[in-house]
């Protein structure tokens, strides 16, 4: 079994007195790229800034790289795009990815790599607040992918994109893997989910299932993602959690 | 820290309305209040307080509105990610826009006293009150910036924030003719001292114990109010 980049044990997140995460446990895989998916409004947010050590977390433990998420040995070991394309819309591209290449100490010659890495090349002039959704937050990507991450938390980076752009992306994210860098990407879209080494499928702040697609696929005796998802969560409602379903 | 100096500087930039506004205002509110006044005397009386309002005033709500954005479109979070201490990001700010400050108080003097204003002290001494002023601006906008979930709300602390200190900072009354829990409420208002050191360059030629003791006192107010705003940028949220 490979090593794990991120693991956590009982999770408990409360956000504005609701709990949003409970007894969450999960670990992700060092050098895969790992899919979690859920609807809107599941947790994966919330799961993703624990992680990045944004969220103030209730209880339980999240670990990363073996140190504590939220330690400042990880500011430099960890991408995180956020949901929100955190750029300056009143910069252009080229200028948004040299300020944070400055702060995170980002080689100077890194701009130009992460900004084909994205595909954005021609667009380096040009005012991110000019640029679509999509492109707004490929800059976002773009920035997260500076410097030399060993974790890469990317918050549904394909929404918004076509579907030429967004196989592009999934291509980058599994090349990425290929220099042993390990990715988590969050989606609410199942066709996604056949791009992932693992997915981590979530419910109402649980971990509902997590295993690579084939093997779900098998387990719920379907051959669709879609399906498989509603089988676990079926076996889950009867209450006998996804063992029943093997 | 240079790198947000320089980030602050280009969103600037590509903002020459905001300049043009921070640049430009300030002097045009100058000439106004020269010919409302209509006397050279009442204006060299007046324009040393309104030297450390102006600035104050604009760069507050420049900064308050800056910041918030920061806050609110994540790029704060980022950064709270990124390898760089709270202080090194609020001083690369605080540079940043006490650049702008140094240019609009540049014009800003110079107009005054183009318009009459007579300093009889070091005009050295006046641009640099008049631009520790500013630093307060940015400073307390900086911090303002926690207190508000909306621009809407962002610009509603204005009044809260610098009004009071606009009645209270001796321009209307002398400190030492208020009322006592007036004068109190004075003495803790750090753009008191700031009026009160530009009056003192406007009328004495020597700077004096009491000079270097409103100066110090803004200085510690703005220092304090970076700290406190450094406090309040939390890598962790709910
Ligand atoms: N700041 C907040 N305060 C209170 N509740 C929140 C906050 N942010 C998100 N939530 C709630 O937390 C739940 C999970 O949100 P989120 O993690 O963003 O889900 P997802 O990313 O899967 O859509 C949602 O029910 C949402 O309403
Ligand atoms: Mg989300």
């Amino acid at each position: 079994m490979a090593n794990s980049v991120v693991l956590c044990a009982g999770l408990r997140v409360v956000r504005g007195g609701v709990q949003i995460l409970s007894a969450f446990s999960a670990r992700i895989e060092e050098g895969a790229v790992t899919g979690l998916l859920g609807p809107s409004g599941c947790g994966k947010t919330t799961l993703i800034r624990s992680i990045a050590g944004t969220q103030r977390i209730a209880g339980g433990r999240v670990e990363v790289l073996g140190r504590s998420a939220g330690d400042p040995w990880l500011r430099r070991r960890i991408g995180y795009a956020a949901q929100t394309a955190a750029v300056y819309t009143d910069l252009t591209v080229e200028e948004n990815v040299r300020y944070f290449a400055a702060v995170t100490g980002a080689p100077r010659d890194d701009v130009d790599r992460v900004l084909d890495a994205v595909d954005l090349r021609p667009f380096r002039r040009v005012l991110t607040g000019r640029l679509s959704g999509g492109q707004r937050s490929r800059v976002s990507l773009a920035v997260a992918l500076l410097g030399a991450p060993r974790l890469l938390l990317l918050d549904e980076p394909t929404v918004g994109l076509d579907p030429v752009l967004r196989a592009q992306l999934w291509d980058l994210f599994g090349r990425l893997t290929d220099g042993g860098l390990s990715l988590l990407v969050s989606s609410h879209v199942m066709d996604e989910a056949e791009r992932c080494d693992q997915l981590l499928l979530m419910r109402d702040g649980a971990l509902l299932a997590q295993d690579t697609p084939d093997a779900l696929r098998r387990r719920t005796g379907t051959d669709d993602l879609d399906e498989a998802f509603l089988a676990l969560i079926r076996a889950a409602e009867r209450g006998d959690g996804d063992r029943a379903v093997a | 820290m240079i790198a947000t100096t320089v980030r602050v500087l280009r969103q600037l930039r590509h903002d020459p309305r905001t300049v043009a506004l921070l640049v430009v205002v300030p002097a045009l509110l100058m000439l106004l209040l020269r010919y409302v006044l209509d006397s050279k005397t009442t204006f060299s009386h007046v324009a040393p307080a309104l030297l450390g309002i102006f600035p104050f005033l604009l760069m507050f709500l420049v900064t308050s509105i800056a910041t918030l954005r920061e806050r609110t479109s994540g790029t704060l979070e980022r950064l709270m990610t990124a390898p760089l201490p709270k202080l090194a990001l609020l001083a690369g700010y605080a540079a940043g826009f006490s650049l702008v400050a140094l240019v609009q108080v540049g014009v800003t003097t110079a107009v005054s006293l183009a318009l009459g204003l007579s300093v009889t002290g070091s005009v050295g001494w006046l641009v640099v009150v008049t631009v520790g002023d500013a630093l307060l601006g940015v400073a307390l906008g900086l911090l303002a910036s926690a207190f508000a979930a909306t621009e809407f709300q962002a610009i509603q602390l204005m009044p809260v924030v610098v009004l009071p200190q606009v009645l209270l900072c001796g321009l209307f009354q002398p400190r030492a003719q208020m009322a006592t829990v007036l004068r109190w409420v004075a003495d803790v208002m750090p753009v008191s001292y700031a009026v009160e050191a530009l009056q003192h360059v406007a009328a004495q030629p020597d700077v004096d114990a009491a000079f270097a003791r409103d100066v110090l006192v803004l200085a510690a107010f703005v220092a304090g109010a970076l700290v406190a705003a450094a406090g309040t940028l939390r890598r962790r949220t709910r």
